[in-house]
């Protein structure tokens, strides 16, 4: 009776797992149907495996897209991690007063929507002749994941035993030696989880590529809809382009699950 | 001799001290400036702009025309029904997926063959590409035309509904809690994985239910864990834009507050007034968050002491 009732859970439970990831699912399937067989209905679950959607977005030049946002979102981790391992050791290893209320303005500044600072921004980078910059772009992108990613490093490095660093000290060593040997070591799985997640958040991006971005530095995001074709068929295409651009992220994430939990966690989870 | 050195300890200690404040302080400035920079001044300019007369048609006559734009901002009412979507939009979509997430995460908690890899499946909706998802429902589930869900209430004989023109709202909760649900559930299920095993193991000997377990002991070790991912959940999905632009255009009760400032701002040529919806809509969604958030406001506080 008991084995019944677990098996009759587990099937239940493959039965939501194999609902939710169905849309993916169909998404892959359909990047390899030919346009006929992708629009079809009923469904077409049998069909010859076609690749003539993939030929078109190379057509279409989608490699180019993928390079600005690869481009964005590797420059855009740099330049946090950069910002954020520092700011991230002040307030936590070496935490004074002033500096404490730093951490509160960060995470205030994630409510802000991206859209009020937009628009000014906007105009100055219309004016430098910024728009349309990947470079720019990357910028933004640093800005945007700054505050998340200071909250997140933070909470990793207040796992490193305080003694440590203490004895440390007192052996003389200097900053420079205290962080780069002793701290970073500890730290590191927590900095690749953070990398990990404003990578993906850059990848994803959506709203501020296509305000700020129009051909030269345009990202996979807005790429996108412009499959969406008003007169012929357009699903397998679409689909071939979503999960050419979905699935770095995909694999990202599905390799590194322990490190995105612990992440968007912010270190609550242990 | 022995007063020479116990004046000399406390200006030592006060050197170092110093030199301590002042690293710190040197450390998280560049992060600082740089978000000052990109984020702040910027908000600032816009409430500058948000003063002035400014038609991008007549570049030349600019002038400070003091609180008009905000006037006109509230002339025309269409702040209240956006404030509304967003709360509605972000909660509904924030209790679905917190419920679903739970729901699933006591399912994965339990042993059973292939977990891993129906975990690896779940969490997929939330890493896949918020615009790709969006167009991959609009156009692969939702369509009226082509989309599994009218072809799949077609064969079990109703009528197919026009989901994207005529239930837009329902639309964006529902592929919202789908993208979400894997974000709750991974959160959960870190915070059930967490609980001693000593403590559930003595619950049972005492001869407490599954279910009572659950309720005295799972619910409230959960607490803070349901707490971190509402907060995340809804810092995230009050500024959410993609699916609202590419699936309903703001249609149907879907325009919130994000997607308003986009239309104003970016669609119409009145400079003044586009920044004087940026203002309002910062300081409606911070009433907005802070409303919702107050309490939970608490875990970051009592995270922020080391």
């Amino acid at each position: 009776m008991r084995k019944f009732k677990g098996s009759l859970i587990t099937t239940f439970t493959w039965v939501i797992v194999i609902l939710f990831f169905f849309p993916v699912f169909w998404m892959f399937i359909n990047a390899f149907k030919s346009e006929q067989d992708a629009s079809a209905i009923p469904p077409t679950i049998i069909f010859e495996p076609n690749f003539a959607g993939f030929q078109r977005l190379m057509d279409r030049g989608m490699v180019d897209y993928l390079t600005n946002s690869l481009t964005s979102s590797v420059f855009s981790t740099i330049i946090v991690l950069l910002l954020a391992i520092p700011a991230a050791y002040a307030l936590s290893i070496r935490p004074i007063k002033s500096v404490q209320d730093a951490l509160f303005f960060f995470i205030s500044t994630r409510f802000m929507p991206a859209a009020a600072s937009l628009l000014p921004l906007y105009m100055i980078f219309k004016s430098l002749g910024l728009l349309d910059n990947i470079n720019a772009l990357s910028f933004v992108y640093a800005a945007m994941n700054l505050p998340i990613a200071v909250w997140m490093m933070r909470s990793f490095f207040n796992e490193v035993p305080i003694d440590i660093v203490e004895a440390a000290q007192i052996d003389g060593a200097n900053f420079r030696t205290e962080l780069i040997r002793i701290v970073l070591p500890i730290v590191l799985p927590g900095i690749a989880a953070v990398a990990l997640i404003c990578f993906i958040f850059s990848w994803n991006e959506y709203f501020l590529a296509t305000l700020l971005t129009t051909s030269d530095a345009k990202t996979a995001p807005p790429f996108l809809a412009s499959f969406v074709d008003g007169r012929g068929l357009f699903l397998g295409v679409l689909s071939a382009a979503a999960m050419v651009a979905a699935l770095p992220v995909l694999v990202a994430g599905w390799v590194a699950q322990k490190q995105l939990v612990r992440g968007l966690a912010m270190g609550a989870v242990k | 001799m022995a007063s020479k050195t116990t004046a000399a300890v406390p200006v030592v200690k006060q050197k170092t001290y110093l030199k301590k404040v002042r690293l710190s302080r040197a450390l998280i400035l560049p992060a600082l400036i740089f978000s000052i920079v990109l984020t702040q001044i910027p908000f600032l300019v816009t409430i500058y702009f948000s003063t002035l007369e400014w038609n991008l048609l007549k570049p030349t006559e600019v002038k400070f025309a003091w609180f008009e734009n905000y006037l006109a901002v509230f002339e025309k009412g269409d702040l209240l029904p956006a404030t509304i979507s967003t709360v509605g939009i972000t909660s509904l979509a924030v209790i679905f997926s917190v419920i679903l997430g739970l729901l699933l995460a006591v399912l994965l908690d339990r042993k059973f063959r292939g977990q891993a890899f129906a975990r690896t499946l779940l969490i997929t909706p939330f890493l896949l590409m918020p615009a790709a998802a969006s167009l991959i429902w609009k156009y692969s589930m939702f369509d009226s035309n082509v989309g599994i869900l009218s072809w799949l209430t077609e064969a079990l004989g109703g009528t197919p509904i026009q989901w994207t023109t005529d239930l837009p709202f329902a639309v964006v909760v529902i592929m919202l809690t789908w993208q979400y649900t894997p974000f709750m559930m991974l959160i959960l299920l870190a915070g059930l994985q967490s609980q001693s095993r000593e403590v559930l193991e003595a619950s049972s000997v005492d001869g407490a239910g599954s279910w009572r377990t659950f309720q005295w002991i799972t619910l409230p070790h959960l607490r803070q864990y349901v707490e971190i991912a509402v907060l995340l959940g809804t810092i995230m999905l009050l500024q959410v834009f993609d699916p609202i632009a590419i699936i309903t255009k703001g249609t149907g009760g879907t325009k919130t507050l994000s997607y308003l400032l986009y239309e104003r701002a970016f669609v119409g040529l009145n400079v003044g007034e586009a920044a004087a919806y940026g203002v309002v809509t910062v300081l409606l969604t911070i009433i907005v968050a802070t409303v919702a958030l107050r309490n939970l406001f608490k875990v970051f506080i009592d995270g922020g002491a080391r």
